[in-house]
């Protein structure tokens, strides 16, 4: 099996000079074609940034993570673009764009593909909301759905592009157990169809049953990898 | 990459952003709307400034003209020697020369009695010196003494003259001396004179007894078909004394012209106006644009964490700006057209929305809309992705 995920001795701290203040240390591991990875530990261990380094959204100095094959230490926009582009995104919150409605909003990370022509774009992304159980509500905009609802049309949009990897903070936080589960179980059926890799950080321990594997960090340093 | 992603895309993005929030988009376009109004406003005064100024000029009859050097426009003329005028029928290519003389003079409101000043123009009435039918017909009348044609388009301050001529009263006085108006014309105000009243050069030296025929205003030249006047205008301004000018028709409507716009602080005041106006809708169109980035941050943010790159955020904006260009230019447009009939119809000035006009100040609100576009730009930076998780 091939690793997606290569970090080696990662180091990262914010701040400089004598505020310097390491989030993450000598952090070490590998994550493999189709894994499902969960993250936990607890408040400000470093979590976030970590997940924010892997998907080339921060820039980091010391240590190596090949993502993709792409080397992300020290590297440029470009290249952090085209990992970015790469890698499907569910934010904590669903940061959905909210003057679009919800099949447009999934149609956004298809747009930046220009092999495909709009029908296929918006048949595409039709196609994965009802997959995700919003084929009647392909229209509406954020503010007309339900907190689940909004999560699903983020995994949606993170998932029609059929990316490598889905980076994952906390997307059930603001679910109730209910949807919560049932959020991630079609994420890890979507994925499970199509070899995606997940990694996905959550404090939620009813859905620790997903995962592959459980990874925790601590005070920055890997404690099970 | 394909055009259309490039900028279909963004472009559509930005519309949707901008109808989505209603208020917002209403507010905005008026700010367009009323920078654009402000503009074709100001441009339509001064252009109806400049083409009046011009409305006596380019009636007259002509090939070259003769004024003073130190002339600065023909309503503030200085006179020279008619003899000046005689010396260019030297010149084998002249045929004709004729002299026109000028002055502002009060007009006596036949009803009213109150006076108004008005520019009076004397020339022989055989000369066929303004190009204007109503005024050749009546070269008979005109010969007579104390006999004078009154413009229609003067301004109503000085009384309806047509009925009262219908009337039978014809009777008035300028620069207190009695004359009768035997007919009507048609040339048109300017900023200099609210009315024209014509006359012959014999009349006119009644009505100003300090005036000499000797002393002219403007010397017209008539040459002989198939001369050039650029090249007869060459001659002459070597045989001339060096204290008149020598100016083609083309020359002459532009000096009258550039009187206003250089000479006069008005053609300034004019373009501080238009530029007033700019500036008030780029400081609405930037503050629109501005609050739109900061609301949108997140968006832009999550957008760009999906692989977006930073020049598609900036055709966004761009394109917002030129969306709000067109919403206001198209009813500031219409309502323009409808403020230039009212002025039209109000103050009697030409005010014509011709097509340069409006390419002109859809081009001035288009830049305006790009610079504040320009200026808010540097807030997208902001965006970063990194804060999004
Ligand atoms: N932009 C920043 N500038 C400076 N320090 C930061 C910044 N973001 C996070 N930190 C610090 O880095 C540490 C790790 O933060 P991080 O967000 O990665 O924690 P986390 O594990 O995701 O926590 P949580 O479970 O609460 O989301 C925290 O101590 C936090 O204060
Ligand atoms: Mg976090």
């Amino acid at each position: 099996m091939s690793a997606v995920i290569n970090v080696h001795d990662l180091n990262f701290s914010f701040g400089s000079g004598a505020l310097t203040q390491p989030v993450l240390k000598n952090v070490t591991i590998s994550i493999y074609k189709g894994e499902i990875v969960l993250m936990t530990g607890p408040s400000g261990s470093g979590k976030t940034t970590f997940l924010t380094i892997i998907g080339g959204l921060r820039q980091a100095y010391h240590g190596s993570v090949v993502v993709l094959d792409q080397q992300l230490i020290n590297s440029n926009e470009q290249v952090k673009v085209k990992v970015r582009q790469q890698i499907g995104y569910i934010f904590q919150q669903h940061n959905l764009l909210k003057s679009l409605t919800a099949l447009q909003n999934v149609c956004m990370t298809l747009e930046m593909q220009n092999s495909m022509t709009e029908q296929q774009r918006l048949d595409r992304a039709a196609e994965m909301l009802r997959a995700v159980g919003l084929g009647d509500r392909l229209n509406y905009k954020p503010d007309q759905l339900s907190a689940g609802q909004r999560q699903r049309v983020s995994i949606a949009r993170a998932l029609v592009g059929r990316p490598q990897i889905v980076l994952a903070d906390e997307p059930t936080a603001s679910l109730d157990k209910q949807s919560g589960h049932e959020a991630v179980a079609i994420l890890k059926r979507l994925a499970k169809e199509s070899q995606t890799t997940i990694l996905l950080v959550t404090h939620d321990y009813r859905i620790l049953d997903i995962a592959d594997r459980v990874v925790e960090l601590e005070d920055g340093v890997i404690k099970n990898a | 990459m394909n055009i259309t992603a490039w900028f279909y895309f963004p472009a559509r993005l930005a519309w949707r952003q901008l109808i989505f929030d209603r208020t917002k988009l209403i507010a905005a376009t008026c700010g367009v709307l009323f920078a654009c109004m402000l503009v074709f406003m100001q441009l339509g005064f001064r252009d109806s400034l400049y083409a009046s100024a011009a409305s006596a000029p380019i009636k007259l009859n002509g090939d070259l003209f003769l004024v003073h050097k130190q002339s600065e426009a023909m309503w503030r003329s200085i006179p020279f020697k008619r003899s000046e005028l005689m010396r260019a029928l030297g010149n084998p290519a002249v045929a004709e020369v004729y002299s026109l003389y000028l002055a502002l003079a009060p007009f006596k409101n036949i009803e009213t009695q109150v006076k108004r000043t008005l520019m009076v123009y004397g020339f022989d009435p055989d000369s066929m010196i303004f190009d204007i039918e109503d005024i050749q017909n009546k070269r008979i009348e005109l010969r007579l003494k104390d006999t004078v044609l009154f413009d229609e388009y003067s301004r109503p301050e000085f009384g309806p003259v047509r009925p009262l001529l219908e009337a039978g009263r014809n009777g008035t006085e300028i620069n207190d001396y009695k004359v009768i108006i035997t007919g009507l014309f048609r040339l048109g105000i300017s900023f200099a004179a609210d009315g024209n009243v014509v006359t012959s050069d014999l009349n006119f030296m009644r009505i100003f007894p300090e005036r000499s025929l000797s002393n002219i205003d403007v010397g017209v030249i008539r040459l002989h078909p198939g001369s050039s006047a650029k090249q007869t205008q060459a001659e002459l301004s070597g045989q001339l004394n060096e204290f008149v000018n020598i100016l083609t028709y083309e020359e002459l409507l532009q000096h009258e012209k550039d009187y206003w716009a250089n000479m006069a602080p008005i053609g300034f005041i004019f373009g501080f106006g238009t530029v007033m106006g700019l500036v008030v809708g780029l400081v609405i169109v930037y503050q629109i644009l501005f609050t739109d980035i900061t609301n949108h941050r997140n968006e832009f943010a999550t957008l760009k964490a999906m692989g977006y790159e930073h020049g598609y955020f900036i055709r966004v904006v761009f394109a917002s700006a030129f969306f709000l260009a067109l919403l206001g230019f198209i009813p500031g447009y219409v309502l323009s057209v409808g403020l230039y009939h009212l002025a039209e119809s109000q103050i009697f000035m030409p005010m014509p929305m011709t097509f340069s006009k409006v390419i002109t100040v859809f081009t001035f609100i288009l830049s305006m809309c790009a610079m504040a576009g320009f200026l808010a730009i540097h807030k997208l930076k902001a965006a970063n992705p990194a804060d999004m998780f």
